[in-house]
């Protein structure tokens, strides 16, 4: 009928597990780190036993998703979930030459990750709880259907279980390589969350650096409380798109953490090494 | 107001060739060039037969008769780009046209309580075939002050919370919901941002999958991402056949992985955007057949075909209890996207 009905799932080249690759913009011997702040020369490891945040200036750098987990959970405490969902190219999505599957297959052996999100669960300070840590280095974190589908099963995960939920939002938006089905894990993942309301379940948004488009627009600002890393860029649409359609500057601290916070959009901005502390906290108040 | 002026729509309305009081000269877009050749030889014949008082009848007829082939063939292979400039078409119908035409006794309610009015999304009670509804109604507006009224049909947080405001009175009444949508996509500003855009189409998708109530969304012209799906989440998802549905604009893709807007037509392809490709990907439930030629050669029978369609489609979702509404809503939407299934790290089966 169409050329969809030709769609056939490429064939994974099976990936080596192995330790998540950090790519942080680092200096070519690896040793040593700019901050990209305020210009500090960082020794590695200090950074990364400092949650990747820079000693001198409080900067929060990106996480990765495992490394992410470690942070957040208690040790050995995590059990990955759905890591069977793995992405297709159901658009046969080409450009430039390129091809999606490809393109996944090169993002996959380069982080070792399947898709854009880890699921699972975990405890957090001895309490249990749903995770998913979105990964922004995959892809830019970009959501579509694979990625909809760990979070959404994780939702009902939590919903049959009475977790309390947490998700780690981390993403450029929805993926235009699939196109509306990217768009239509908006819904999706909207619809289960609002069983798992229904159900008295307890939902922590944890926002970190960048969280825009699509994400933010479902379930990154659906949380029953809503938390920010500091300086965490977090917005709908696009800096640029914004300053192109407007024809003026943006003002300063537009679409960071702090402004949300100040605009009443978000419920607190909470430094790194305190998350964990906080959300079993929180935990401890909401959890059903 | 400058900085609206500076908008693309603009200059699409500036290029529209003034309507001839014989209402004869159609607005042709690049595509259809061809038969604008065939048109101004049939009037010219007309013309000479006029003058002259000879018998041109025959000619006429073949050279009708050919229009209306080459228009058919036309549309009947349109490729996305020319499916998006279709739905951009300068004189399709917006949201207000169907209300106009399709709605009876409509009941406007305006802003959302909390901020303003926002005049790219209309919202009221109304009937369609006899039955009351809450209409939201996205809306580009028609000529240029409306345009800037209606922001070129992109909406900002308060028309979101306004058309949720309006379906909440839809569920307390027992009303089903029927909203048109046709935005370019939410209004990229700062205030937008400011007054949490983002938060409003979360917050509508959350509840629009569980008012209990029957929900139908319809695609009138551009499905432009977020902007549409904030009023897009119900029971039954249609698309107006040369409407497109898009998770950002073609240009927008094009920029972005192409790294031109020129791209565009390769992003619109790629995209899948149109609604025989949605159907087939099961993102819609159905598509509306739209006139020969599209939407703005035949309003009213554009009008009259949807209100067919919401009626038919109202009749069938009014037998399901609001139990069994809103399992099959979760089942429809749970059914989302296509991805694969890995067993040994390899991938199993179709998705």
């Amino acid at each position: 009928m169409t050329d969809l009905d030709a769609f056939t799932p490429w064939q994974y080249e099976p990936v080596p597990e192995g330790p998540p690759v950090r790519k942080k913009r680092e200096l070519p011997d690896g040793l040593w780190m700019l901050c990209g702040s305020c210009q500090a020369m960082l020794y590695r490891k200090t950074v990364t036993g400092n949650l990747e945040v820079c000693p001198e200036c409080q900067a929060h750098f990106r996480v990765g998703a495992r490394a992410r987990i470690g942070q957040l959970t208690d040790s050995e405490s995590f059990e990955e979930l759905f890591a069977d969902i793995a992405p297709g190219d159901p658009l046969s999505f080409t450009w430039l030459g390129q091809t999606y599957a490809e393109r996944l297959r090169k993002e996959q052996a380069k982080s070792g990750a399947i898709e854009a999100v880890i699921t699972g669960v975990a405890y957090i300070r001895a309490r249990r709880a749903a995770l998913a840590v979105m990964d922004g280095d995959f892809l830019m974190g970009s959501m579509a259907s694979a990625v909809g589908e760990k979070i959404t099963l994780l939702i009902e995960h939590a919903t049959a279980n009475k977790l309390p939920l947490v998700i780690v939002c981390m993403s450029g938006g929805a993926r235009m390589h699939e196109g509306a089905l990217s768009l239509m894990q908006m819904g999706k993942t909207s619809a289960a969350l609002a069983r798992y309301d229904e159900a008295g379940g307890f939902y922590i948004a944890l926002l970190a650096d960048p969280t825009t488009g699509g994400t933010t627009a479902s379930f990154a600002m659906l949380g029953d409380v809503i938390i920010a890393e500091p300086g965490a860029l977090i917005g709908f649409a696009g800096q640029r798109v914004i300053a192109n359609t407007i024809k003026t500057e943006l003002p300063e601290g537009f679409q960071r953490a702090e402004f949300l916070l100040a605009h009443g959009f978000i419920d607190r901005i909470v430094p790194r090494h305190e998350l964990r502390s906080e959300l079993a906290r929180l935990i401890d108040y909401c959890a059903p | 107001m400058r900085v609206l002026l500076s908008y693309r729509f603009l200059a699409v309305e500036m290029r529209v060739p003034p309507a001839k009081s014989n209402g004869q000269t159609e607005y042709l877009l690049e595509f259809e060039k061809p038969l604008g050749r065939l048109n101004r030889q049939i009037g010219e014949l007309e013309a000479e037969q006029k003058r002259s008082g000879r018998d041109f009848n025959s000619q006429i007829r073949n050279l009708r008769s050919e229009y209306l082939s080459l228009l058919r063939g036309t549309y009947a292979n349109l490729t996305p780009w020319e499916t998006v400039q279709v739905a951009r078409h300068p004189r399709r119908p917006l949201g207000v046209d169907y209300l106009e035409r399709m709605v009876k006794d409509f009941v406007e309610l305006h802003g959302d309580r909390r901020f303003a009015d926002d005049r790219a999304i209309r919202t009221g009670f109304g009937r369609i075939s006899q039955q009351r509804f809450v209409v939201i109604a996205q809306h580009k507006g028609r000529e240029t002050k409306e345009k800037i009224e209606c922001n070129f049909g992109c909406a900002q947080p308060e028309g979101y919370r306004k058309a949720l405001r309006a379906m909440q009175l839809a569920q307390k009444f027992h009303l089903p919901i029927l909203t048109l949508i046709d935005t370019p996509g939410a209004y990229p500003g700062i205030g937008s941002e400011e007054r949490g855009v983002a938060e409003a189409i979360a917050v509508n998708l959350r509840e629009m999958s569980r008012l209990r109530t029957p929900i139908m969304c319809v695609v009138i012209g551009e499905g432009g991402s977020g902007g549409a799906l904030g009023i897009g989440v119900g029971d039954r998802i249609a698309m107006l056949e040369y409407a497109y549905y898009s998770v950002i604009s073609p240009e927008g893709c094009a920029a972005i992985l192409w790294k031109t807007g020129a791209k565009a037509q390769e992003a619109a392809e790629a995209m899948r955007i149109t609604s025989r490709y949605l159907k087939a990907l099961d993102v819609i439930d159905d598509i509306i057949s739209e006139p020969l030629g599209g939407a703005h050669r035949d309003v009213a029978e554009m009008a009259a075909t949807l209100e067919r369609y919401v009626g038919r489609t109202y009749r069938e979702l009014s037998r399901l209890t609001p139990e069994a509404l809103l399992e099959k809503r979760y089942a429809r939407w749970r059914r989302m996207g296509r991805h694969l299934k890995l067993q040994d790290g390899l991938p199993v089966g179709k998705p």
